[in-house]
Formats: C-alpha cells, structure tokens, sequence
C-alpha cells in the first residue's frame, strides 16, 4: 500500500500495467515490484524446483524470486527482475514457472515430494537404465524445473552495441560515486558515470540520510545536475558494468527501451564496450537474508528493501511489519516504518546486547524459528530471551549483514579478503589494473565514509592519470558505527532455505559436506547453490559459512567461489546484436550482381562473395536443366561468367620476379612480358597451398590471381614471406580485386564476340593462347587475357570495376546473340570437372603437387617455399592417395562427393578405405556423371574398377578409375 | 560502337538522412595507391610534396593541397585522391574503382561511429585517418571535419557499410 507523503515516485503521472492478466496502476519511476507492493500484490512467482509460493526479496538486480516474462510471442523476455523493470503503459508482465495457475500450482506437489528431492536427487536415482536418463528422465525433469522461456521464434528486437573511451569510469553513483565522479570530473578526466538504476544516487533515494543539511535523494539530485552541466562528464544511467576485462576494458549493458514501449528503431539494450585509463567500483554492498526455516514466503524481505520500497517508492510492503536482523542497520527499518505511520510488530535482534530504541515491541537475543502462510506471510514464531511467541505480520524484514559487491573485482581471478569487523569479504588490493574500489563495495558502512572513500579513490586515479585534485571539500554525513554479530543460521524444524532462486536450502549443504563434497567449489555444484540467475549474490556468504561450521573450518579458510562476468545477466542478444542473420558477415557483390539476380539466378556464398549458381531459362524447371544448357552452351557456342572474386594481385618492382619464383613452386622470372603463366603456391610445410594465373604486364610488373575463398590467405602469405623471410627483395604488392571487374568468355565463339568489343586485332598470332595485354572494350582502358578454365577457347576480360555491370550486360547479349549466354558456378564446376582442372575441393590442404600429378612443376633450378619439406617421405610415393578421374560403369550411374572408395569386393569399412570423391558431377558433354577423387597409388591404377561408397547418403556406385583428364585431353580446343 | 556506361559504388542508394546525420557519396576523383621502392621514401616523399605539394603522409596522418589528398592506408602505403600522381621510384597501382568513398555529417556523427568503429573517433583531429572496422568491414576512416567525417570501405562491400552505417544512424536518431 502507499503511504502519503513518501517516495519519490511522481504520484501526478498515473501509469497502468498489467501482471498476472489483471491491469493495475502504479506511478512514474515504478518498479514493477514497488508498483505490485504498492497494489498488495505480494505472490509473483514459483520457485525453480520446489514450486514454492515466492514473493518479491530485494529492491535491486540482486532479485533471485521475483522474474516475470515481458511481453509475449517472439520478442517475449523471460526472468526479467521485476524489482529493476520499470513500469510503463502497456507492460504485461507474466508469472513463470506456474502451471495452471501462480495461486495453484499443479506442481507444488514437488515442495511435498521435497524429502527426496535434496541435492544430488538426481545422481543417485536416474542412474539406470542409461538411455533413459537423455532420452527420458532428463526432459521431464527439465520441464518440471525452470525458469521463464524464449519464444523458440527469431527474436525480431533491436539491439546495439557501442563502444566508448574515458579517463576515469565510476561504475555505480551513490554517495561515494558521486564525489569519485565528481573529484576527478573538476580535475579535467574525462569521465563516464555509470550505474544499473534508472534513478541515479545509489542507496541515498532509499534511505532517510541527510548529506550537506540536504536530504539525501536531494543532495544527490544536486550533485547529478552539477555533473551533467560538465563537457567532461557523461552520465549512463540504466548501465551495468556487467565485466572487467584486460587492458582496462569493461562490459557495460545499458537498457535502452526496456522501460517504454516498444518502437522499431529504438533498441531494447545496448552492450557498451567502455576503454578506462582509470576505474573506480563504487558498486555498494547487497544485504544478505538469514536461513531460518520457511524464510521464503512472500513477505519476507531483506529489510534494506523493506527501507527502498518506503523511502523511495512511497510503499509499505506490509501493514504490520516486523524487523529481525543481527545489526543495528537493520534498526533503522523499523524507525523509517515507525515514522511513516505504519505499524511495526516487533524488532527482533539475534544480539542479547543489542541496544535498541523505539515504540515498538523489542526481543533482544531473539531468533525467528518459525512462520506461517501459504501465498504469504501471515505469522511468524520468535524465540527471545524471555521465552517463545508468536507474532501476527504480513512483512518480515531481515537482515544478515551486508556484503560489498566485490564481482568486478574478481574477474580476473582476484580473489576477495575477510574482514571480522563486517563479517564479509572485502576486494583485494590491486585485483583488476587500474581499478580502484570505494564505498560501501570496499568495506566502508557509513555514509561519511563512502563519500570520503569517493574522493580518496578519485585522487588515486587523478595521480595516476598526471592530473592534479582540485575538490577536497567533503559533504557532512551520518557517521555511525556498523554493529554486527554473526548470524547465518538459525536450527529449527522446517527448510531454510540459503540459494532462493534455485532451492538450495540448510539442509543440501551439510549432506553435501557430508557426501564429502566439501571444497567450496564441490558444494557449489553438488547443490547448485549460487548457480541462478543472481549467481549467488544472495546466498554466497551464508553457504559457505555454513559449510564452514560443518566441516569445522574458519570462513577465509574455507574462501568463496569465483565471482565470473557477468555481474548480471545479460541477454545473447545484446552481445550479438546487428550480428544476426545477414548481419553475420559483411556480403560481397560483384558488379553483375543485380544483372544476375534480375536474370533469376539463385546466389550463393562463396567466402563472403555471393556468386551465380546458375541462370534459370524459361522452362527450366531443375537446376540441372540449366547447368546442362549453360554447359553445353560453352562448349558449342560462347558463355560468360562474372570471375571477379577471384583475388587479383598487382606486384611490381625489380625483385618481382625473384619474389615469385619464391613463392610459386614454378618459375616466373623468365615469363615473357605479355603472357600468362599457371601457378602453383605450397605452404611452408609441402603442402599445396593455392593455384592460379599470373600475368606479367611488363618487366617490373605482374598481377597474381588466386581461387576467390583464399585471396586473403595468400595475400597475407605474401606480406609474411616478403617482410619475414625476403625483406631483401625490392617489391611491394597491393590488392586489385576491387578494382577491377572481369568477365570470362569461354567458347568457340568467343573470338568472334570479343572482335564485336575490342578495338585491338585478336588473332592466334596476336593473342595466342596464354597471351595477355592491354586492350581497349568499348573504348574503356581494360586487359584482356587469353586463359581457360573450361577447356575451350577462351578470354577473360578485365574493365574498371564502374564499368562491371554495363559490361556483364553487353557481353551476355551479344553472346545470346551467338546462341550462349551467361553460366553459372554450377556449369563452371562441370567444365572444369571434364577437363580434370582442380579447385579447394582438390587442394583442400592436405594435398602435395605428388598427390595432383604436378610434381614436374616444382622447378628443380631454384628453392621455393615447401619444395624442401614436400620431399619429405611419406610425402611422395605409391602409399599416397593421388589424383584420378572416375567414370560410373555398374547399374548405378551416380556419383557422390566425400564418398569413400574401396577394393570392388573389399568389405566398405574404415580401415578398408582407399581413397575418397572431392568433385563429381553430370556431364551432358560425355552423357555420364564424371569424379574426380584421390586414390592410393591412383595413377598406376587407370583402368581397374573401384566401389564408391557413401555411407552418409547409402549410395554404392562401381567405378572405373582413369586420368582425371575426361574431355580434350590434348588441349586441342584452348589452343584452335 | 557501344558505350560502356560507368556507375559508382553506392549507386542509387544514397543519400539517407537520418535524425542530424547525413550519409552521401564523395565523387573522389581518382585514386592511386603509393609505395615506395626501396631507399626511395623520401625522394618519393619530395616528389610527392614538388608535384602536388602533398608529402607522404606519416602513419593514420592525411596531407592535402587543393584538389590533391594524399591518405595513409598501411604500412609504408599511402592513397592519392583527386589527382593521379606521375612519379618515379613507388609501386603506383590505379585504384579508382576499388573504393566506396561515403561521407558522414552531422551533430551526433561521433556516436553514430561508437556504435560501430571499435576505436575513440573523439580523439581523431581533422586530417587524422585510421584503418579500422565498421561493424565487420574494414575501412578507411578520416576526420574531415568538426562533425564531419569520410569512410572509404571495399566497393563490394558497399551495401553492407551502408546497412550498417544506416543501423547505427537510426539507432541514435531513436534515442532522440
């Protein structure tokens, strides 16, 4: 219910929302919680395994109980924290977990079941039979269990990322925040002010502390708006720093429209990569609940939340509140009720010295043993110094302590430090590089002390950055001494529970020290304590001081698990962003590719290219039909192919040809300017590293071509060679793929098409086969080489890219013209597969020029790159798998790629396996589908008949192994 | 005899304006690649500075006079925009048509670029250039002004830059 007069909601801005089905109405700067509290609204979820009634334990991102799913369909959010989502028109928010119902749980029978259900259930029960366990028990239990879903639908949401760059990064702006923020601000750093909270000014807008004479949300305000007038300053709120990462990097989740309406443009999150010089963690500390038994029903809260929904919220969680802490912290909760008009129904304080003071009833040396409520909180039982009773309350605030929020601190295996006088772990010196901890997060309780710690930890950075501290003044503040006695723990009948987000209670953590899983670390995942969604910041403390007592060690002896990004969950999303579908890798377009789009032909990915598959003509129905066409369309008239994803290498300088005669295994030194030479790239290692044409185009002057998917490979290649190994040699090289665009025209025709173009005369005596040079298309400066990839006569000519796609276009009317037309990948793989020409398919890395048959080409009058190692033995010889074509012969006529192929009568088993299929396909030219495949000792072996196996496809196809070589084998064609 | 007709790189997909950002093609002039032969840095450099009055640029550094640019882009590598430069003792290749050259202006254009170039564009001054990313694409990125600056990306790639610059752009006008 709301109290008047208190919070700092705006009561003049009425916002509706709807939860569970039912609409209801909260104020501007709402929670969903402070909203529902606000409509006494205390169930809102079931627990993970238990099924148990929950209600809302926190008022920050800590929350293990209170998840919803936003929204529903494809852009649902499940196990959002309603204690951080804020309020909107229009919010629906569903309760998880619950079926047929949040107030009637089918499977709350599982809290009955809850004997059997204790840590390491699972292990010990569903052991047999084995495959029920993936195929059965594990899916059922799976489903009983859980949390929110995904939609199972692509997530159609907007989401960023961004990166930024600062002197000095505050993560988190309460008291100590601000003046960190505010020190180095004045001293000239450039700082970004983060923190998780819409509302800016940490615990000071949920507390009653007066700072400078000023009340604390106000001082606050004044000391943002002083900020936020500063060029130096940029504020982030609704940013967590979510991860501390090297070189002072930090992941930060900013939530961008997750408070209003969804709009197209706008993105629900933003994942920040921040660059510091300097960091300051004035995360703050999280107050930690105590496990006594049945110390999770709805209304039972941490009392530092029960202080957040008053204050800052104008809400009273209950109507008759009772208070139990170990710490005179804990007081102040039942003096802020008491002030604001609502009823406290007693103050328990675990400590028989505890000095308390109020008008309400006070049990000192008091312990809570006990309550009572099935959807809520309705009584509790106390056990004090003067006896047993009973108390009638709907809110219990509790509270255990607090813990400094040492997470970033840990994540770079930092591990954090006890200090007894706060019965907590404080961060380590110098756990993460750069970054300095202060405030409540580096042990200090006070108000005063945080904004001191603020301003001491600023200096650290400003010393560190050359600036000079130009504020020392700091603010006036309570100043009081934090008193704690420890309390984790209290013995009674019935679970308590430690881990509310996973049901981890008392109970599973002595079986597990008594199943000797005693480490920290072997507890965590016997019991799965501290592995939810809040990654035990609710629970860390208290399980391990359990186990402590249990195995009779010490706390720090005993030492935490480790604390990994990120501090608060972050969505896939959110870290992939514009990353998703198309989004995945940048598409590369060739000049032709709207032509050939606009011609129907399906594009497919080579590399990052997109290429033609093939050109669908009227009537073609199977993508066979046109490959066939286009095939035969090159060999009897012309075609024309866009082959400018080849990369394109422009090499110049008087050690060029040295340089290349360096890396190919043949020779190019002595290559006449004007010609084209084929050349074959090994690796370091021997093996066959990449193929192509190299031209040269004067005496200083070639232009390399390699396969379109390895251009960046061998262009690396060449920069490692040239400035690793040969820095002597004059040369220097640049990618030209982009500049120019280059088209094949393969076929009989081919000349008569180029004639129509080139104003150069093409003869046999001007352009013999493999000749190259300057010509002029259409009166465009361009090149025209005289090199075949499919056998037949053929040219491939080369035009400024900005001419690509009006090029592409003449070429393929003036060739329809002549009875052909544009081919696509499908028909250039069959071309090539009739004339035994190899791709990556063949030269797939583990290959040697032995295993092609083109050990002749590694020139025996100078080294290369891998000629030494490729004369490794096993290298060479008849034990190694070479290359050989295959022709069906037996009924089955098909031939499959990443076949196997075997002895015809062999039995088709691993250790059996000959060889394998790298390239097949249907040649209408020869009217059989043609192979080509590796084989051992293949090339001795023309003639005998080999099986074909496909074990993937259960295809079984007899061959007969020939020269890769199927069609024109002496080349009249290219030359003629 | 037929005519050949030329298009640029972001042909019809530009201009787009969104929120104070304005992203347009930038008609280059041509552009050549520079690198200089062994030893003859500073005679290319000289050279360089006689002919046009724009010396090599020092690394992520840009030098101009009038028409003539001359732009850092790796290591012992330089682009010449504007004019094509005429010298002797440097590997010169033409690259006219290799590059898609946009330019992105406007109050806010530092934040349009956080959201998809990984390095601090607040620290580039006027004249300053990077080789760097836009989203997955590798660039050319020169401050060519207060709000103003020029990305030179891989002309295949054109249409992938200009998504992703246009992401950015609407989700910073989005924001208001």
């Amino acid at each position: 219910m709301r109290v008047d007069g208190k919070g700092l909601v705006n009561r003049d801005k009425a916002v509706s929302f709807r939860f569970n089905g039912k609409s209801y109405s909260g104020f501007e700067g709402d929670t969903l919680a402070s909203a529902l509290l606000a409509n006494d609204v205390r169930l809102v979820a079931r627990s993970f395994k238990y099924h148990r009634p929950r209600g809302i334990l926190t008022g920050g991102s800590e929350e293990p109980n209170a998840l919803v799913t936003i929204g529903s369909g494809a852009g649902q959010e499940p196990n959002m924290r309603a204690t951080v989502q804020e309020i909107f028109d229009g919010l629906d928010a569903h309760p998880q977990n619950a079926w047929p119902s949040l107030e009637r749980d089918a499977l709350g029978v599982n809290d009955l079941l809850s004997p059997f259900l204790s840590a390491g259930f699972y292990y010990k029960t569903f052991t047999w039979p084995k495959a029920f366990w993936e195929k059965l028990y594990e899916p059922i239990i799976r489903r009983a269990a859980g949390l929110g879903a995904l939609s199972g639908d692509h997530n159609p949401d907007r989401y960023e990322r961004a990166f930024a760059f600062c002197d000095v990064l505050v993560i988190g702006s309460g008291p100590a925040g601000l003046m960190a923020a505010l020190t180095a601000a004045e001293a000239g750093a450039d700082v970004i002010l983060a923190d998780e909270d819409s509302r800016m000014g940490g615990r000071l807008n949920a507390e009653t502390h007066e700072v400078d004479g000023q009340a604390g949300p106000d001082w606050a305000a004044s000391m943002l708006d002083r900020l936020a007038q500063m060029d130096n300053v940029r504020l982030m709120p609704r940013t967590t720093v979510t991860g501390a990462y090297d070189q002072g990097t930090y992941g930060a989740l900013e939530k961008v429209g997750h408070h209003q309406p969804r709009r197209a443009a706008l993105p629900l999150e933003c994942f920040w990569r921040i660059v510091a010089k300097q960091a300051i963690l004035c995360a703050g500390a999280l107050e930690r609940p105590i496990a006594f038994p049945n110390n999770d029903r709805p209304g039972i809260m941490t009392a530092g939340a029960v202080r957040t929904y008053l204050n800052r919220y104008g809400v009273a969680p209950g109507k008759s509140v009772t208070v139990f802490g170990n710490n005179d912290d804990a007081h102040r909760t039942a003096r802020d009720l008491a002030a604001a008009g609502v009823n406290v129904a007693g103050v328990i304080d675990s400590r028989g010295d505890a000095q308390v003071e109020g008008d309400f009833p006070i049990y000192t040396g008091g312990q809570v043993i006990g309550t009572d409520g099935r959807l809520g909180l309705n009584e509790i039982t106390v056990r004090h110094a003067g006896g047993q009773r009973t108390i009638r309350t709907d809110c219990l605030a509790m509270s255990g302590g607090w813990n400094p929020s040492v997470h970033l601190t840990c994540h770079m295996n930092g591990r954090p430090v006890w200090e007894p006088s706060i019965l907590s772990f404080v961060p380590s010196d110098d756990a993460i590089p750069g970054l300095t901890p202060a405030g409540a997060a580096a042990g200090h309780m006070s108000t005063a002390a945080c904004l001191t710690s603020g301003v001491e930890s600023a200096k650290v950075a400003l010393q560190a950055l050359g600036l000079k501290v130009k504020t020392t003044n700091v603010p006036k503040a309570e100043d009081g001494t934090y008193a704690i006695a420890p309390l984790w723990y209290v013995e009674g009948k019935g679970r308590a529970w430690l881990d509310f987000q996973n049901d981890v209670t008392t109970k599973d953590i002595k079986l597990a020290a008594q199943e000797n899983f005693r480490s920290v670390e072997h507890m965590k995942r016997y019991t799965t304590q501290g592995m939810a969604t809040d990654q035990g910041k609710n629970s860390n403390l208290n399980a391990l001081a359990l186990l402590a007592d249990v195995t009779g060690r010490g706390i720090p002896e005993t030492g935490t698990t480790t604390f990994r990004p990120p501090y608060s969950p972050v969505s896939i999303a959110a870290m992939g962003q514009d990353a998703q579908g198309d989004g995945f890798a940048p598409q590369r377009f060739m000049t032709s590719h709207k032509a050939s789009v606009a011609r129907g032909a399906p594009m497919i990915e080579a590399g990052l290219w997109y290429r033609p598959s093939y050109f669908p003509a009227q009537g073609e129905t199977t993508w066979r039909q046109s490959c066939d066409r286009e095939v035969n369309m090159v060999r009897e008239s012309v075609g024309i192919c866009d082959v400018s994803t080849l990369g394109k290498i422009d090499i110049q300088g008087p050690d060029a040809g040295a340089f290349l005669d360096f890396v190919y295994c043949n020779m190019f030194s002595t290559l006449k300017v004007g010609r084209t030479r084929y050349g074959l790239m090994l690796r370091e290692d021997g093996h066959v590293m990449d193929d192509g044409t190299t031209a040269r185009l004067g005496e200083d002057h070639y232009v390399m071509t390699t396969t379109t998917a390895a251009a960046g490979q061998v262009m690396r290649h060449l920069e490692w060679v040239h400035q690793a190994l040969r820095p002597e040699l004059d040369v220097s090289f640049i990618s030209v793929t982009e500049q120019w665009a280059q088209f094949a025209v393969a076929g009989p025709k081919s000349r008569d098409l180029l004639k129509a173009l080139i104003e150069e005369e093409i003869t046999d005596e001007s352009w013999p086969f493999m000749a190259c040079g300057p010509a002029t298309v259409a009166g465009v400066a361009g090149r025209l080489f005289r090199i075949s990839f499919s056998g037949e006569h053929a040219y491939e000519v080369a035009v400024p890219a900005r001419y690509g796609d009006s090029l592409f276009r003449l070429l393929v009317a003036q060739a329809e013209a002549l009875g052909g037309g544009a081919y696509g990948m499908e028909a250039l793989n069959v071309l090539r597969i009739e004339k035994g020409f190899i791709t990556h398919a063949e030269i797939h890395g583990r290959v040697t020029a032995f295993d092609i048959g083109m050990e002749r080409m590694v020139s025996a009058k100078k080294d290369c790159i891998g000629k030494v190692m490729a004369a490794r033995p096993g290298l060479v010889g008849d034990d190694r798998e070479q290359l050989v074509g295959l022709k069906p012969v037996g009924n089955i006529k098909q031939l499959t790629a990443g076949a196997h192929l075997f002895e015809a009568e062999a039995e088709a088993i691993r250790v059996n396996s000959q060889g394998y299929t790298t390239s097949v396909g249907f040649s209408p030219t020869l009217g059989s589908y043609l192979g080509l495949g590796f084989l051992r000792n293949g090339r001795a072996r023309h003639g005998e008949t080999v099986r074909m196996v496909d074990h993937l496809r259960k295809i079984e196809t007899l061959c007969e192994v020939c020269d890769p070589v199927f069609f024109d084998p002496d080349g009249g064609r290219v030359r003629g | 005899m037929v005519e050949l007709i030329a298009k640029t790189p972001c042909d019809g997909l530009l201009p787009i304006s969104l929120g104070a950002v304005t992203l347009t093609e930038v008609e280059t002039g041509p552009i050549t690649s520079i690198s200089s032969l062994k030893g003859q840095k500073k005679a290319v450099s000289d050279a360089l500075k006689a002919a046009y009055g724009t010396a090599f640029p020092a690394p992520s550094r840009t030098t101009a006079k009038d028409t003539a640019r001359l732009i850092w882009s790796g290591r012992g590598q330089a682009l010449m925009l504007g004019v094509a430069p005429q010298i002797k003792g440097a590997a010169v290749t033409d690259q006219s048509d290799a590059w898609c050259c946009v330019e992105l202006a406007g109050a806010g254009v530092d934040d349009v670029l956080s959201r998809v170039t990984p390095i601090d564009t607040r620290a580039m001054k006027r004249g300053h250039t990077a080789r760097t990313l836009v989203q997955h694409v590798s660039v050319v990125l020169t401050r060519t002004g207060k709000d103003r600056f020029e990305v030179m990306a891989m002309r295949s790639m054109a249409t992938t830059l200009l998504h992703d610059l246009e992401r950015a752009m609407s989700g910073v006008a989005a924001r208001g």
